[in-house]
């Protein structure tokens, strides 16, 4: 008995293995096909001077190391200039936006997640909204909202203010920040100074007019998204946490920063990941809209990698430009990680509990602690 | 952008004259294409020769140009037997790189200066110039714009050029007449400034090369020599030029469509934000159009310190090297280039005659527009370096802000970045 049921188990164990691979063979196939052939090949063409004529893979093709990607990062030439540009201007976009996109999704979030709210379900609806209309529409949309005769324009009117001509104004508005207080050319040590082809002054101009109705835009658009995310952790979240810490005395605000949103980290991260790949890879909005105009302050890495390889034929570059991108978002997905881990409690913030445990003073733990009460589960950022 | 510009500009011009175009193609055809069919050489040369069928593919600035074109080539298709499908890109670049990539392009399509030194030197392109049977009827500018390596690529299918375009009601408004038709830079100036006032400017253009330029072929300067060996962008006739339209946008005389809310200088002139502006033939269209109240008149640009000039816009149809048709896409081309089938093109969307012969009857119809075709004894061509393309746009992303930078260290960079193309 024993004996026959070792036998039929391996037997089991066998037949497993095989209709295993047998279940995930089609998808690795379509992986492999679709996913992992065509991300080489185009890695090929980024170190290649294929033309764009016929296959990559044809003898007329060289291998010619990391020509592209010097020219891009190290030419001195226009191609440096534009992709420092793009990147100037993408970075600008992320900074304003994952900050800004979290932040409003967050609140948005916990405002429709009240109880008490009316009308939930609108609201709810209401702000997804956005994240469910195509960002071509969108674009145009806001091509006609923050045009110089515009309803943007319309209302700052109103209290007195004359809008710029948003899509045609190159100037950064950290630059016309300044302006106001009439300092009009960077200090020598950031003129003097380039970085891939830009100036320090320059790369510290900020996100120029046109791409703050982008960055706005991007806000709009992706915060619905987000909330839903926010919404569903929210609705998962222990109740007996926040329960005991109403017991402890906490507040409303005490319970949302100490308590509330240590408990999110998981969806934060997400939240944050997903916004950052978003934003690195700006793309629809620029090419439906202005398509890097003007002066190039709406160039990005995605639509400059487009352009490098559609529109002047720089296969190569085009191709570079796209890895130069994928590295610069996995670099900051990692750093990100890396700033968000789980740490462990420090000693310092461990002292209060650690003389509750020894006893030796017999002051309770959160009067002992000269800052805000730590969390109940220990754990405060 | 600029290329964007200019499709939105030319769908303007070829909002009208649908009708005209399908009975305008139809009629000059049948006689044309048996002659070619009988002159050229079936499959000589070492062109490729099968039975397949043609695709013509174009960058349409509308129905009246795609239909224009469909029926061209549907009588072409008829006289000589050979079918051939017009197929109306979305996004032309994209799609021919798309084809050239998959080994599988249209047989004929249309090619711009500026994309055809990429396409030639990666070997897209059939080099067929020498074997079109008469190359010296096409306008000796529009030839150099499409040689590459001293070989002739493509036959350029039209051109357009710039001139000064202005509104007569206001001219009159401001007791201006016929006499006072500016010849010089300073009258420019003179009548810019007179023509300016409250909200009317008195003069407005896009902000860029593609027209500012014709003031550097004014002063005897441009961006590279006519063969696009050399960059000569920060020459002292260019620096002369900005520096006269810098001078014109600090007076007010002159502003950028932008700057007043306009797309593009016609669209300034219909609203009646303008007095002047600068643009080229394909302005008629979108005035019949969009503002067909606004009353105009086409009057030649004002002499620089080197004599007339102006800047000219051209295309070609390309024939692909892949092609398994070559010889019957070369009868094709020299159909569509032929006196009847472009004066058809000419009436359907606004575009003038490549050809010399055509000039003519061109001209006869359109009187009101013949300073555009004269132009074509002085004008030049813009950069046709395989790369200038990117260059020259990012020269009129910095242009747009001429009125507060040096022009010397805006050409001094177009130089370098011009330079760089030619290692």
């Amino acid at each position: 008995m024993s004996a026959n049921a070792v036998r039929s188990r391996s037997g089991i164990h066998g037949h497993e293995t095989a209709s295993g691979w047998l279940f995930t063979g089609p998808v690795l196939f379509l992986l492999g096909l679709f996913l992992v052939i065509p991300v080489l090949m185009a890695l090929w063409v980024s170190f290649s001077d294929w033309g764009g004529r016929g296959s990559p893979f044809s003898a007329g093709v060289h291998f010619i190391g990391f020509d592209n990607y010097s020219k891009l990062l190290a030419g001195g030439g226009l191609a440096e200039q534009d992709f420092g540009t793009s990147l100037r201007n993408n970075a600008w976009y992320v900074v304003l936006v994952v900050p800004l996109q979290t932040a409003l999704s967050l609140f948005l979030a916990v405002l429709v997640n009240r109880a008490v709210l009316r009308g939930r379900g609108f609201f709810r609806t209401a702000f997804y909204f956005p994240s469910v209309t195509s960002s071509v529409a969108i674009t145009v949309l806001w091509l006609f909202l923050f045009s110089s005769t515009g309803s943007v324009n319309k209302l700052l009117s109103y209290i007195g203010i004359t809008g710029p001509n948003w899509f045609n104004e190159p100037s950064g508005i950290l630059h016309d920040l300044l302006g106001v207080f009439g300092v009009q050319n960077g200090p020598a040590f950031l003129t003097g100074g380039t970085f891939l082809g830009i100036s320090w002054w320059d790369w510290l101009a900020g996100p120029s007019v046109a791409m703050s109705a982008y960055i706005i835009m991007g806000i709009f658009t992706t915060s619905g998204t987000f909330m839903l995310l926010f919404i569903a952790a929210l609705q998962n979240l222990d109740r007996d946490v926040t329960e005991a810490a109403m017991v402890d005395g906490a507040n409303g605000w005490q319970r949302f920063w100490q308590v509330t949103l240590p408990q999110l980290r998981p969806t934060l991260f997400t939240v944050l990941t997903l916004g950052l790949i978003g934003c690195w890879q700006v793309f629809d909005q620029i090419y439906t809209g202005t398509q890097g105009a003007p002066d190039k302050t709406t160039l990005t890495p995605a639509y400059l990698s487009y352009q490098a390889a559609f529109q002047d034929q720089g296969w190569g570059q085009g191709a570079a430009i796209a890895f130069i991108l994928f590295v610069i978002i996995v670099f900051f997905t990692l750093f990100q990680r890396w700033v968000l881990r789980e740490r462990k409690v420090s000693r310092r913030k461990m002292r209060p509990y650690l003389s509750v445990g020894t006893g030796s003073s017999g002051v309770p733990a959160g009067a002992a602690a000269a800052g805000p009460p730590p969390t109940p589960d220990g754990e405060r950022r | 952008m600029q290329k964007d510009l200019a499709v939105r500009v030319l769908s303007g011009a070829a909002a009208f004259g649908t009708v005209l175009a399908l009975s305008a193609c139809g009629s000059g055809f049948g006689g044309n294409a048996a002659s070619t069919g009988s002159g050229a050489a079936g499959g000589g040369g070492g062109l490729t020769s099968s039975s397949s069928a043609l695709t013509v593919m174009i960058g349409s600035s509308g129905n009246a140009e795609t239909n224009a074109v469909k029926s061209a080539v549907a009588d072409w298709s008829k006289s000589s037997g050979t079918k051939a499908t017009v197929i109306a890109a979305s996004n032309l670049d994209q799609q021919l790189a798309q084809g050239f990539a998959a080994k599988k392009p249209a047989d004929v399509f249309y090619l711009s200066t500026g994309s055809l030194a990429g396409y030639a030197a990666n070997g897209s392109l059939l080099a067929y110039g020498d074997q079109l049977k008469d190359t010296s009827d096409f306008y000796p500018t529009l030839v150099k714009s499409f040689t590459y390596n001293n070989k002739l690529y493509c036959a350029p299918k039209d051109f357009s050029t710039l001139q000064l375009v202005i509104n007569t009601d206001m001219w009159k408004a401001a007791g201006l007449t016929d006499s006072d038709y500016p010849k010089t830079w300073d009258q420019l100036e003179a009548v810019s400034k007179k023509l300016t006032t409250g909200k009317q400017t008195g003069l407005v253009v896009s902000g860029q090369y593609e027209r500012l330029g014709a003031f550097m072929v004014e002063a005897g300067g441009n961006l590279m020599n006519a063969d696009s060996t050399q960059a000569t962008a920060n020459s002292a006739a260019n620096v002369q030029a900005l520096t006269y339209a810098k001078k014109l946008l600090n007076d007010g005389a002159m502003k950028f469509a932008a700057d007043v809310g306009a797309s593009w200088g016609g669209e300034a002139l219909g609203k009646g934000l303008t007095a002047m502006t600068i643009e080229g033939n394909w302005i008629t269209g979108g005035m019949q159009s969009d503002y067909p109240n606004i009353k105009y008149k086409v009057i030649p640009l004002p002499s620089g310190p080197k004599g007339q000039g102006t800047l000219e816009f051209t295309n070609c149809w390309g024939i692909a090297a892949d092609s398994p048709n070559q010889a019957a896409a070369l009868k094709l081309v020299e159909q569509l280039t032929t006196k009847s089938d472009q004066l058809g093109f000419a009436k359907a969307f606004g575009v003038m005659p490549s050809i010399q012969s055509a000039a003519d009857s061109w001209k006869q119809e359109y009187p009101q527009l013949a300073p555009f075709l004269e132009a074509a004894a002085y004008a030049q061509g813009v950069p046709a370096a395989k790369g200038s393309a990117a260059v020259v746009s990012d020269l009129d992303s910095k242009l747009g802000s001429l009125a507060k930078s040096d022009p010397k260290t805006l050409l001094d960079e177009t130089q370098k970045n011009l330079q760089a193309l030619l290692k």
